[in-house]
């Protein structure tokens, strides 16, 4: 598809329409038939082939991640006895929660090629601020209530960075990075020193200590398969009346197969007892559904909405964006909105799993969140990359903590293992980035 | 041809003004653009090409002067406020999205909705039949990065852009600079076809080849002043180089 046209090509196109020639004056009136191919015609042959030639040219997305993912999942298996049960494969998930989420948190601000080095520890404060409100020993506030007073916080925080990057000017790494430092110290006051408090919240507790009925994970998974058929339906049905051409309708099918496949196999594993005899504990964790709503609204948003194209157009040429009368301000600012408010969620997500909250709460996790969606295939450069890459990298980097945990390994080594990958993952990422700068180069 | 143009102008400077603190680069300047011919701003670096086109486009508005579109006078002090008027500029630096197709730089910034989502269809459609009354023919797949576009493939798009939603006035800042022979070539001949198509052209460009091949008017900026319009079919490219020099000015010939 994207090989380069020679100048006066005028042959078949892949569709197999002729085209007329025209003389050097007379623009042609456009018929149906005169459309320019739009890269979905052929066959599933030919659509595959087009896919292979883009991640040739170094459009490869998430494939490294889920390379990666399978490598690393199939060796753990073989190193250790405990990695491939049912219980530690519910206990990856409900790890990778708080990463997925903050991975995603991230990455709508890494698309504008800008970084929140905050987010880990804006978890961590708003997530203060939700303990100390809804402690009975303190204020004892309705946990709902404590929980919309953290989320307002979150939202606060990212309208604080938003104004400064976006209206004031300021690089992003310095105003998060200043964040960073100074919501620790207010972190420490609002918990106080040395201080813990524990989550008593039942509903807390259950978003990732507890499951969904095994009905309610089928449920689930059959949820996700009929959205994603009806956009995909909705999807052909327009570009029809428009009397543009669809992709071979057989592409839909193997991509829902593929995700009846692999939902069916975790649903599955996760409907099995991996509880005791006594208390039996089967189900998918209730903190899926939340994560797969995020990642859905979130996807929406950036493939079908203004907002998210013009946040892809800022990441790739801010001044561009500009002159198209884009608001280049307001879109940035909302988008350290949205990643501070998600980065909530994670801290949630957390706080759950934990059960506790401390002062040191959330500090340590940002550089995973990034490195999620760096390892993932979403670019630092700004422009390139989807959700569910950062949620691809999330399980990634959650695996690689989750394996290296049951291998007996010294702590340290975690961290070794985990930087190398993100370095590796940056490398990819700009030696891809160079490809396609190579390909712009050939006249 | 050759006759100065008759019929309403579709836009008209008079007597605009533009400075940077104490420095004046425009110093006052008219401009008549007619529908359906193109018209070459040419003059040496620094005369002020970019600064009286940046005034039209609404980036950077001027200090005085008036600007007439269809003989009415307008206000323009924003993007929008000229491409409400159909007035759509084609920047010397391109100003397209690497990481975005063409459809999508085509239309960023007005896309297409229904119910609030994309009707990707629809704008598919219409970038590719606005290429195809181009007579665009190099382009393999409208759904193509646009980094994957050689120059003179992405000139073509940032031109395509710029008439897709009825263009009346489509200002050029010299599209062909960085491009070889066969892609001046085709750039050229599409500004042709902008023309006839009834769109007023306004080209910059240095090269005289390009602006006696394509144009009907030659508008001279000589530091900040209009030293001449002339139909391109009056002159040569021995006045044309005297006016840009500063050697021929409009008062006394061979100053
Ligand atoms: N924002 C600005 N601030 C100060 N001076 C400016 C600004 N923009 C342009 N100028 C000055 O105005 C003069 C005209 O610039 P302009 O870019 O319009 O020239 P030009 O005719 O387009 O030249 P070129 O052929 O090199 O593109 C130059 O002397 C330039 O230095
Ligand atoms: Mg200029």
């Amino acid at each position: 598809m994207s090989a380069t046209p020679t100048p006066e090509s005028t042959s078949a196109e892949p569709g197999g329409r002729v085209e007329r020639s025209v003389t050097e004056s007379t623009g042609i009136v456009p018929t149906a038939t005169d459309l320019i191919a739009s890269g979905v015609e052929g066959s599933v042959r030919d659509q595959a082939r087009g896919y292979l030639q883009r991640v040739r040219n170094g459009d490869m997305g998430a494939l490294p991640a889920i390379a990666g993912f399978v490598v690393l999942f199939v060796l753990f298996s073989l190193l250790s006895p405990y990695f491939l049960t049912e219980r530690n494969f519910a206990n990856l998930l409900t790890q990778a929660a708080t990463l997925v989420t903050l991975g995603m948190a991230l990455t709508f601000v890494i698309l504008l090629g800008e970084i929140d080095l905050s987010a880990g520890v804006t978890a961590g404060v708003t997530m203060a601020i939700f303990v100390v409100l809804a402690d009975p020993g303190t204020f004892a506030l309705p946990w709902p209530l404590a929980l919309a007073a953290a989320l307002l916080a979150g939202v606060a925080i990212g309208t604080f960075i938003g104004f400064f990057v976006s209206r004031v000017g300021i690089p992003s790494f310095v105003v998060t990075l200043g964040l960073f430092l100074g919501f620790q110290g207010l972190q420490l006051i609002i918990i106080g020193d040395g201080g813990l408090y524990r989550i008593q919240i039942p509903e807390i507790l259950a978003i990732q200590n507890g499951t969904m009925p095994v009905w309610a994970g089928w449920v689930l998974l059959g949820l996700v398969l009929v959205v994603s058929l009806l956009s995909s339906l909705l999807d052909r049905r327009r570009r029809a009346r428009a009397g543009v051409p669809n992709r071979t309708i057989a592409l839909m099918w193997i991509r829902l197969a593929a995700i009846a496949v692999v939902g069916g196999i975790i649903v599955a594993v996760l409907s099995v007892n991996r509880g005791g005899a006594f208390a039996a504990i089967e189900g998918v964790p209730i903190v899926v559904p939340f994560v797969l709503a995020i990642l859905f609204l979130g996807t929406f948003v950036l493939d079908r909405t203004k907002y998210g194209r013009w946040l892809y157009a800022i990441g790739g040429n801010a001044e561009a964006a500009r002159r198209s009368g884009i608001k280049v301000v307001n879109i940035r600012w909302i988008a350290f909105v949205i990643c501070s408010t998600l980065a909530v969620m994670a801290g949630l997500f957390s706080a759950s799993k934990v059960g506790s909250v401390d002062a040191a709460f959330g500090r340590d996790i940002v550089l995973s969140g990034v490195a999620a969606a760096v390892v993932g295939g979403v670019s630092l450069f700004g422009g390139r990359g989807r959700l569910a890459h950062a949620a691809v990298g999330a399980l990634v980097i959650s695996v690689i903590t989750n394996g290296l945990g049951l291998l007996n390994l010294p702590g340290g080594v975690n961290y070794l293992v985990t930087g190398g990958v993100l370095i590796l993952a940056a490398t990819v990422d700009a030696v891809s980035r160079l490809r396609a700068g190579g390909s712009l180069m050939r006249t | 041809m050759a006759e100065p143009t008759p019929g309403t102008p579709l836009v008209e400077l008079i007597d605009v003004h533009k400075g940077f603190g104490p420095v004046s680069v425009l110093k006052g300047v008219s401009l008549t653009v007619y529908p359906g011919k193109v018209t070459a701003l040419v003059g040496d670096n620094g005369a002020g090409k970019s600064t009286l086109i940046k005034g039209l486009a609404g980036v950077q508005p001027y200090d005085s002067g008036q600007v007439l579109v269809d003989g009415r006078r307008v206000d323009l002090h924003g993007p929008r406020e000229a491409a409400a008027l159909g007035i759509e500029v084609v920047y010397q630096d391109l100003a397209l999205c690497d990481n975005l197709d063409i459809v999508q730089n085509m239309f960023l910034g007005r896309e297409e909705t229904s119910w609030g989502t994309f009707d990707e269809g629809r704008m598919e459609r219409e970038a590719s039949e606005t290429l195809r009354s181009l007579s665009v023919r190099t382009v393999k797949s409208v759904r193509q990065k646009v980094s994957s576009l050689s120059g003179g493939q992405r000139q073509t798009v940032a031109i395509a852009r710029s008439v897709l939603k009825k263009a009346r006035l489509v200002i050029l800042d010299e599209p062909t600079a960085a491009l070889g022979v066969a892609q001046t070539e085709q750039v050229l001949a599409l500004v042709r076809r902008l023309a006839e198509q009834g769109v007023g052209v306004l080209l910059i460009s240095h090269n005289l080849a390009d602006v006696f091949a394509v144009a009907d008017d030659i508008a001279v900026l000589y530091l900040g002043q209009m030293v001449a319009q002339i139909p391109a079919a009056d002159t040569d490219r021995d006045d044309v180089v005297a006016y840009i020099t500063g050697s021929k000015s409009p008062e006394g010939e061979a100053a």
